[in-house]
C-alpha cells in the first residue's frame, strides 16, 4: 500500500513524502514504518505504545478510530495518510511576549506592521 | 526561514476571516518547502471551522478533510506548508490554545486578526522544535 507522510514527519523518513509498504493491517504497515525508521517512533507512539492522541491515521478515507483501530486489514491499492490534527484558536490568552524580533513584511506598495 | 505568498492569496485568506467574522476562519497553505525553510505558497484551500460549540475563539479542521487536501495535493506535486485562521476581536498573535495544538513542524501557522469585521494584521509564525520542547518563531512574510 502507499504511505502519505505529512510535511512535519518527513524528517524522519529520509525526506520521503510517500512509501510502498506491504502490511495486512494498519498495525503491521506502522510497525514496519517505524522499524524503517525507527526515529518515527516517538513522533507518532506514547511511551506506552499507543498512538498520539493528535495523530490521524485514514485508510482512503476513512479514519482507523471508526474501523478497527490498528486491526483495520489493508489492501494492496490502498492509500494511508498519516495526518497531525490542525486546531487553535484565541481561547486562552493571546501571547503577549517581548518578541526577540520585530519583522516587517514586504508588500509592493504596502506594508503591514507587527502588533506592538 | 519566510513565508512567501502571492498576493490573491494573500487576499484570499484576510478576506476569509472577515466573511466569517465573529467567527475563527481556516484554511491550508500549499505549495513547496524550500531547503531554507522559506515556504512557497501556490494556492490556499478554505475550510469548514468544525468547532460549532465554540466558533468564536476556537477552530478546528476536520482531519478527513485533511486528509482529502494532503492527498490531492500530492497528486498536483505541492505539499501542506502551513495553515491560517483568525482572531477575531484579537491581537494576530499566538494563544497558548494555539500552541498546545499545533503539531505540524516546520510549517508555518498564519494567523489574521480581525477587528469589527476588519482584517488588520497577519502574522506568521513557524512551529520549532519536537512536541516536547514546541515554539512558535516569528516569520518573516513576503507578499509577491
Amino acid at each position: 500500500m502507499k504511505v502519505l507522510i505529512p510535511t512535519p514527519l518527513r524528517q524522519y523518513t529520509g525526506e520521503q513524502a510517500s512509501l510502498e509498504l506491504a502490511a495486512s493491517t494498519v498495525g503491521e504497515m506502522l510497525s514496519e514504518l517505524t522499524s524503517q525508521f525507527p526515529d518515527l517512533r516517538k513522533q507518532l507512539f506514547t511511551d506506552d505504545g499507543k498512538l498520539r492522541r493528535f495523530v490521524n491515521v485514514y485508510v482512503n478515507d476513512e479514519d482507523i478510530r471508526y474501523l478497527e483501530q490498528e486491526s483495520t486489514p489493508v489492501k494492496e491499492h490502498d492509500t494511508v495518510s498519516i495526518v497531525p490534527s490542525v486546531a487553535g484558536g484565541v481561547n486562552a490568552s493571546v501571547s503577549r511576549l517581548v518578541q526577540t524580533s520585530k519583522v516587517a513584511i514586504k508588500m509592493p506598495g504596502r506594508s503591514y506592521g507587527r502588533c506592538p | 526561514m519566510a513565508l512567501r505568498i502571492g498576493k490573491s492569496e494573500w487576499e484570499q485568506l484576510r478576506r476569509h476571516g472577515e466573511e466569517t467574522y465573529p467567527h475563527e476562519c481556516c484554511g491550508v497553505l500549499l505549495g513547496q518547502l524550500g531547503d531554507d525553510r522559506v515556504k512557497q505558497v501556490q494556492a490556499i484551500v478554505r475550510c469548514q471551522n468544525q468547532r460549532s460549540d465554540s466558533l468564536h475563539n476556537r477552530y478546528r479542521i476536520d482531519p478527513r478533510e485533511l486528509v482529502r487536501i494532503q492527498r490531492e495535493a500530492r497528486e498536483r506535486g505541492q505539499d501542506i506548508v502551513g495553515f491560517y485562521h483568525s482572531h477575531p476581536d484579537h491581537p494576530a498573535r499566538w494563544s497558548q490554545t494555539d500552541l498546545a495544538e499545533a503539531h505540524w513542524t516546520d510549517c508555518c501557522y498564519v494567523i489574521t486578526s480581525v477587528m469589527n469585521g476588519a482584517a488588520t494584521e497577519t502574522n506568521s509564525f513557524n512551529l520549532g522544535g519536537e512536541d516536547d520542547n514546541k515554539r512558535f518563531e516569528d516569520e518573516e512574510i513576503r507578499v509577491d
